[in-house]
Order: C-alpha cells, then structure tokens, then sequence
C-alpha cells in the first residue's frame, strides 16, 4: 500500500512536468505572437488560455489518480 | 538577471520547505505526543460537513449546526446537527423516532447495537468502512448552505439590475447595474457570439451568464476564510458533476444532423475510417463533460489544499524541531498564503472563465451550420 501511494505520488509529479512543458510552450508562443501582432491581443490570450486549460487538465487527471490511490 | 536570481532563490527555497514538510510528516507518526495529522484535517477542511465549523476555542469546537433531514425506514426524520454534540466518530447516538444514529467521518448510520473497541456503534471492515445501513441523508449541509447563499446573493444583484434599468430613462446603467453590465457584455460579446455565432448565441446565453457567474461567485465565497463563507463548494465534485451535467445535456440536445453525422458517420472519409472514427467521436461526446467536471473540481480542490498545506507548515515545524522554528516557520509560510491566495484569484476567474468558454465552445459545435461545397 506505501509503494502504491508512492508510485502515485511519482507520477503525478511526472504529469505535473508533462503539463508545465506544455503550459509554458502555450505561454512562450503566445507571447511571440502577440509580440508579432500586438492588434491580436485579445483572442490570442482567449486562445491562449482554452489550450492552457486543456493541457492543465491532463495533470489534475493524474493529481485526481494520485488522490484516489493515496 | 536579477528576478531570474531571486525566482531561484525562493523556489529553492519552497522545495527546502516542503521536503522538510515530508519529513516531519514521517517522523510525527512515530511520536505518540500531540499528534497532528495535516493530510487528515486538510481533508475535512476542503469536504463536506453536517456543522458549519467556525473555529476552535479552549479545545472546544464552536460551530453552526445545520438542519440534518434524513429519508429512513419509518419515514422523515430530522434533527439538528449540534445533537450529535461535535462527534464524528460514532461514539454518540441520537435516537429520533424509535430510530437510533451515529455520525462516522461525515457520514450518517444506523447505529449499531454494541459499542465496537473505540466506543464506535459501527461495524467495520476489513478496510475500516462501516458496514451499517445508511438511511438517504438530506441533510441541510455546509455545501447546500452555500449552495442557498449564493443563489441569495446571484439573485440580489441581477433583480437589483434589472431594476436599475427599469428605473432608468434611456437604458444608462445606474447603481448595480453599472458593475455587472460590462461582465454580461463581456460573456455576451467574448463568449457567446465568437463561439456560438450571430444567429444562434441568444438562445444559449442565459445559461452561459448564468454558470460563469455562479462559478465564479462560489468560487470567490471559496476564498474567503470566515463564515459564512469558505466552503469548498465549487471544489465538490457532485456539485461540478451537476453542472457539467446540464453542459452535456444542452449540447446534445441541441445538436443538429451535421453534428450527429460527424459523430456517427464522419464525411469525407474512406469507409473503414469511418468506422474506426464512430467509437472514438463516441467516447469524445463524454469525455468532455467529464474534462470540464473534473478541471474544475480539481483546481479549486488543489487551490483550498495547498493554502491549507502552506499553513499546517508552520504546526509541522513547531512539531518537529519546537516553538522557535514555528514561530520561524509562520512569517514565510503567510506570505506565500498570501501570495497563493492572489494567484487563486486570477484562478477562480479564469476557471469560470473556462468552463463557459468550453461550453459555448461545445454547444457551438453541436449547432454550426457546416458550408457545403
């Protein structure tokens, strides 16, 4: 059971990286294209914000995991 | 250069912090004096009660009790909470209507006959789950109080403004009405018509206006940390199961032939791709409910806990090396509560920001109108 929680914990920290690569590519491009097109402001960040919600939401699956098997 | 620096800084430094976090946790397990177990009251900080616990005073719990309603075998039952006099380990027995019941870890049973070895009238398991019958529980708790309270305080101030307007000669907002105009307009002109489009939005929009600012007002009382607020409630999973439930339901419904074809039968595709394709667009039709019940869930979930973990650090330190690195702990472990609790309020909007956008986005996709060519 201790190895279980463990293993969950492991992985969950694993998803978190997974999603923080993402999140911040999200962020990064977000930024060169506003830097690009400073006019696009408003639906890039809108944009910017769904895709960061979608990747978000693979790391709080494993958070959830973690919690479940802990 | 010199953020970068100081970013470093504190990061280690938080890691430091939570490392030493583990291991008190291990060590404070071994010790019998003055245990303290943080994961076991960050669970009952961010989960549903039978009493509104205000706070602890003299080794006394002051707390608000609530209506306890239950449907049983020989029909309605209710009492308040405070009967069962702050107990939460079976121990206590209240018997109404020839009915005798316990309170074990926020749950209502029948008690049992005998008293097991802890005093408790519950039968455990091997996996110590109670194994006795459950009368239904309608009970009147912390969540549904909050529940009751925001649906005051949202109906407070949009009957407000809709008198304001009535009120006022050539449609200028006036008093309330001022404030929540540009954040209708905002889901009105930044939600609904770029998702949903022109033709369609009205229809969808009262139901957008009303999740985004029911989202986001739960999730506003979630922050605050006195009564009568600071339930967890937009962080409940029955609660964002609901309404991610009527997202599902208003999409699917108003789905038309395009979306159904796609979803059985894409276009434009060979046929063994078309059949590949079914169970997959099958499956996509859940899942996104399922994504938005859990995104929520879990943000405000992780948001209440880690306010909370940053705050037990301090009775961690105090556990494990003494008062003087409590006292040590405590001015570090404010600021970064208070510098969580800004971020949770970036969060909370975004959040309900989200999970409207995503249902516009889904709706819209059920109701386009796809171009032939």
């Amino acid at each position: 059971m201790e190895s279980l929680v463990t293993i969950a914990a492991v992985g969950a920290g694993l998803a978190a990286i997974g999603a923080g690569i993402g999140i911040g590519r999200i962020g990064g491009s977000a930024m060169d294209a506003v830097a690009r097109q400073p006019e696009m402001y408003g639906k890039i960040q809108a944009l910017a914000l769904i895709m960061a919600a979608f990747v978000e939401a693979i790391a709080l699956f494993a958070i959830v995991i973690a919690f479940i098997k802990g | 250069m010199q953020s970068n620096l100081f970013r470093t800084f504190f990061i280690s430094l938080f890691i430091l912090v939570s490392f030493g976090a583990q291991a008190a946790d291990s060590k404070s397990d071994n010790s019998d004096e003055e245990e303290l177990d943080v994961t076991e009251m960050i669970l009952h900080h961010v989960s549903d009660t039978h009493d509104f616990h205000i706070l602890d005073w003299d080794g006394h719990a002051v707390s608000i009790p609530l209506p306890v309603i239950l449907w049983t075998d020989n029909g309605l039952v209710s009492f308040m909470s405070s009967e069962f006099h702050h107990d939460d380990e079976g121990t206590y027995i209240v018997e109404k209507g020839g009915q005798k019941f316990v309170k074990y870890h926020e749950k209502i049973y029948y008690a049992g006959e005998t008293a097991n070895a802890d005093g408790a009238f519950v039968s455990l398991d091997e996996e110590a789950h109670p194994t006795n019958a459950t009368p239904l529980d309608f009970s009147i708790t912390k969540n549904v109080f909050t529940l009751f309270l925001s649906m005051t305080v949202l109906l407070l101030i949009f009957i407000g403004s809709a008198r304001a307007y009535r009120k006022s000669e050539n449609n200028v907002p006036k008093g309330i009405a001022k404030f929540t105009e540009p954040l209708i307009m905002f889901v009105k002109d930044d939600i609904a018509i770029p998702n949903i489009g022109e033709k369609k939005y009205a229809r969808f929009l009262p139901f957008l206006l009303t999740i985004f600012f029911f989202i986001w007002l739960n999730n506003i009382f979630g922050l605050i940390p006195f009564f009568p607020f600071s339930a967890n409630l937009s962080g409940n999973i029955a609660f964002t199961i609901t309404l991610a439930t009527i997202t599902f339901f208003i999409t699917n419904l108003n789905g038309n032939k395009e979306y159904w074809k796609h979803i059985f039968w894409m276009p434009g595709v060979p046929v063994p791709m078309k059949i590949f394709l079914m169970p997959i667009e099958l499956i996509g039709v859940f899942t996104k409910p399922i994504s938005l019940f859990i995104r929520l869930f879990a943000n405000i979930t992780a948001g209440h806990i880690v306010v909370l973990a940053l705050i037990s650090l301090i009775f961690v330190f105090k556990n494990m090396y003494g008062d003087v690195a409590g006292y040590a702990a405590a001015p570090v472990s404010i600021v970064f509560v208070v510098m969580i609790s800004l971020i949770e309020i970036l969060v909370v909007a975004i959040q309900a920001y989200i999970f409207t956008i995503l249902s516009a986005l889904y709706i819209g996709m059920a109701t386009a109108e796809h171009e032939h060519h």
